[in-house]
């Protein structure tokens, strides 16, 4: 494995700790992925059908969450809870912080995807004397489903970059123990080289789960 | 339930420096941008080139900044270039600089989806009254692009303008920094936290409503 | 008489400050094919729109078969009944409409299948042979798996109306169903309109296709803005018309004559 100071020697010494932290961030964003489509649905529904004192509120929490940087979202929820003794890692502040901006995004994917569904799709649906919740579940969400893809899969990408945000509050997630392994071997290029080409690897598996879901849909055509 | 006294005297004290910082920020947001326009023009002609090793290398810098999480884009060049023995940036033009790279890439694809759908009787109609081929571009191509990628020239900008909290990570002193500041040295955690946010909100929906009347005035041609 | 499967009284229907609707009294019997015509804007598809709840309208009441749909009158006010009872009453009338509006995701087999298992509750076995009758009626046994961008117009169109009458509707509405259609595509739709007719179906049909109007209809209604200017069946309506109804007619006169 070469001379100690050489790449590969120190990239094997740190194997373990390059390895969990891309564990950490994967099973991060796999949370956070998870419960922001969640939100996303129900939040994408209530902009698009809620009556209006709903539709407002969770209007207001789409644009505030899209309009903050989530580096000031992630320190606010880190701060904010310790402050009220809410015992909490660092790693759940990090996953309700990003839970929230992920919900925010979905939401208007789910919106954006629900409204380019052609409103005579409903009256079609509505005229068969399908219910709302049976029109929504047999002919809007599935055409919805494949025009929201695309943008979703833009979403996660965001969201698994995001996660080296939680760097700044102590997750020790990829970025970090980058870092950390940098301040034993001063390797800077390398092992940063060595990050991206981690995350490379996540995002690239991402696009290409998203990309065989797609073909799934391709059938809807129009 | 908790209490808490809200106390925002230290936000008053330290008026100066968050607007400051929200200054800089803004500023950092938009040379970004300049630079960032003209790299992702000249690759989006780039792309167009018959030099396929020009097109290769153009998409492998798309794809590696789009995949690649900023916040390690940002230590990659800080902590990076001194090794290449590049000592000539500071911690604000270094990051400026990141940060141009990285907006180089999306706007490479903005510029490139731009130039793809401008209709081909617009350059057909340029040749028939002779234009030369530079002036086709000056005069009919590149105006209408403008408006047509105006909106997405927007939403470029203040995801720029939020991604410039992440300067707070190498001590760049902007609104995050300055509000984590405030919060560590006064312990007026919410009070804060609350301000960056209220500040990062109104610059955004500034932004956003100032370019749309733009967008208004340079409607795209239909 | 017996009394009639559809009753309209008195509609009146605004959108905003525009009257598209001014009083409409309509009656279709049992078994009877009731054809709207006149220009567009005259509120013909407005009114077979409001027959099937898609558009809300401000005064006036529809019945079919005696019972009130949409509405229920509480304390002298009238009042929208709920989404349930609404599409249970939509259940009950077929609609097709000018676009076809087949659900893309879903072959023809399961376009029709759809209401059948959700909205009738019918087990899918009974769904796909009542499916698979239907699409034979209308000649498309052979296209049951294809989707609809596989279909030509004509015979989307003949999937959407295999997938409102497999319903087994009280009342069929036709909202213009050949106007999107090329030219060569609108004789295998109006065949099966005509077939379905023949069979006995209650019809509301909105169609600008005179000639297949004064074949088909035993009632014809003239709308001229908003309101009924004169109805009567085909053979005395298109034989001495007034005179409003004889300008419109004008401009068809190439193909009443052939």
């Amino acid at each position: 494995m070469g001379e100690p100071g050489t790449f590969l020697y120190e990239a094997w010494i740190a194997r373990y700790a390059l390895l969990k932290g891309m564990a950490v961030t994967a099973e991060m964003s796999f949370i956070v992925i998870v419960i922001g489509t969640f939100i996303g649905l129900i939040g994408g529904l209530c902009l698009q059908y809620a009556v209006a004192p709903l539709r407002w509120l969770v209007r207001a929490y789409v644009d505030i969450m899209r309009g903050i940087p989530v580096l000031v979202l992630i320190l606010f929820t880190f701060y904010g809870l310790s402050l009220f003794n809410i015992s909490i890692p660092a790693f759940g502040a990090g996953v309700v912080a990003l839970a929230a901006f992920c919900g925010a995004h979905m939401s208007e994917v789910v919106r954006g995807a629900i409204s380019s569904i052609p409103y005579a799709q409903t009256e079609a649906a509505k005229a068969l004397g399908l219910g709302f919740w049976k029109r929504f579940r047999f002919v809007i969400l599935p055409q919805a489903t494949r025009r929201m893809l695309p943008p979703a899969i833009n979403t996660a990408v965001e969201i698994v970059k995001s996660t080296t945000l939680l760097s700044v509050i102590g997750v020790v997630e990829l970025l970090l123990a980058t870092q950390q392994t940098i301040a034993r071997n001063y390797l800077v290029i390398q092992f940063y080289l060595a990050a991206c080409v981690l995350y490379l690897i996540i995002n690239f598996t991402i696009s290409q789960l998203g990309a065989l879901v797609e073909r799934r849909f391709a059938y809807i055509k129009y | 339930m908790l209490d808490y006294n809200f106390n925002f005297s230290v936000i008053w004290r330290n008026a100066d420096e968050f607007l400051t910082g929200l200054g800089l920020g803004l500023g950092m947001a938009l040379i970004s941008l300049l630079i960032g326009s003209v790299i992702g023009l000249l690759c989006a002609y780039g792309r167009t080139s018959r030099f396929a090793p020009l097109r290769a290398l153009i998409w492998l810098y798309v794809e590696f900044v789009r995949n690649t999480p900023l916040l390690l884009l940002i230590f990659f060049v800080y902590f990076g270039l001194p090794e290449f023995g590049i000592f000539v940036f500071d911690k604000v033009e270094s990051f400026i600089l990141t940060l141009a790279l990285y907006a180089g890439a999306y706007m490479t694809e903005i510029f490139r989806a731009g130039l793809n759908s401008i209709p081909k009787q617009y350059v057909e109609a340029a040749m028939a009254i002779g234009l030369t081929p530079i002036k086709r571009q000056t005069k009919v191509v590149l105006p209408v692009m403008f408006r047509i990628t105006l909106p997405s020239l927007s939403n470029t900008l203040i995801s720029l303008f939020k991604d410039t909290s992440l300067a707070a990570a190498i001590a760049v002193p902007e609104l995050t920094f300055i509000a984590r500041q405030v919060n560590t040295n006064t312990f007026r955690v919410i009070e804060a936290w609350l301000t960056a946010s209220v500040l990062y909100l109104a610059a955004a929906y500034t932004i956003a409503i100032a370019l749309r009347r733009l967008e208004r005035r340079y409607a795209a041609i239909r | 008489m017996s009394t009639p499967l559809l009753r309209a009284v008195n509609i009146h229907k605004r959108f905003d400050t525009v009257e598209v609707l001014k009083g409409i009294d309509l009656t279709v019997e049992q078994g009877q094919v009731v054809s709207l015509i006149g220009a567009s804007g005259s509120g013909k598809t407005t009114l077979l729109r409001c027959v099937n709840l898609l558009e809300e309208y401000q005064v006036g009441e529809i019945y079919l078969e005696q019972e009130q749909i949409g509405y229920r009158s509480q304390g002298g006010r009238r009042k929208r009944l709920r989404e349930g009872l609404v599409s249970s009453q939509r259940a009950r009338i077929g609609m097709v409409f000018q676009s076809y509006n087949l659900f893309p995701h879903m072959n023809a087999e399961r376009n029709v299948m759809l209401g059948l298992t959700e909205v009738q509750g019918k087990p899918v076995a009974e769904a796909r042979d009542i499916a698979q009758h239907w699409l034979d009626r209308v000649g498309l046994a052979d296209r049951k798996d294809h989707y609809p961008y596989q279909l030509s117009g004509g015979q989307q169109q003949r999937v959407a109306i295999a997938r409102a009458v497999a319903m087994e509707p009280k009342l069929m509405l036709f909202d213009e169903v050949t106007s999107a259609l090329d030219p060569e595509l609108v004789a295998e739709v109006l065949g099966v309109m005509q077939a379905l007719a023949e069979s006995g179906m209650t019809m509301l049909v909105v169609s600008h296709e005179m000639l297949f109007v004064r074949e088909i209809s035993s009632q014809v209604v003239y709308m001229d803005g908003g309101r009924i200017a004169a109805q009567g069946p085909p053979r005395e309506l298109f034989g001495q018309p007034p005179e409003r109804l004889q300008q419109f007619l004008g401009h068809f006169r190439g193909v009443l004559e052939r």
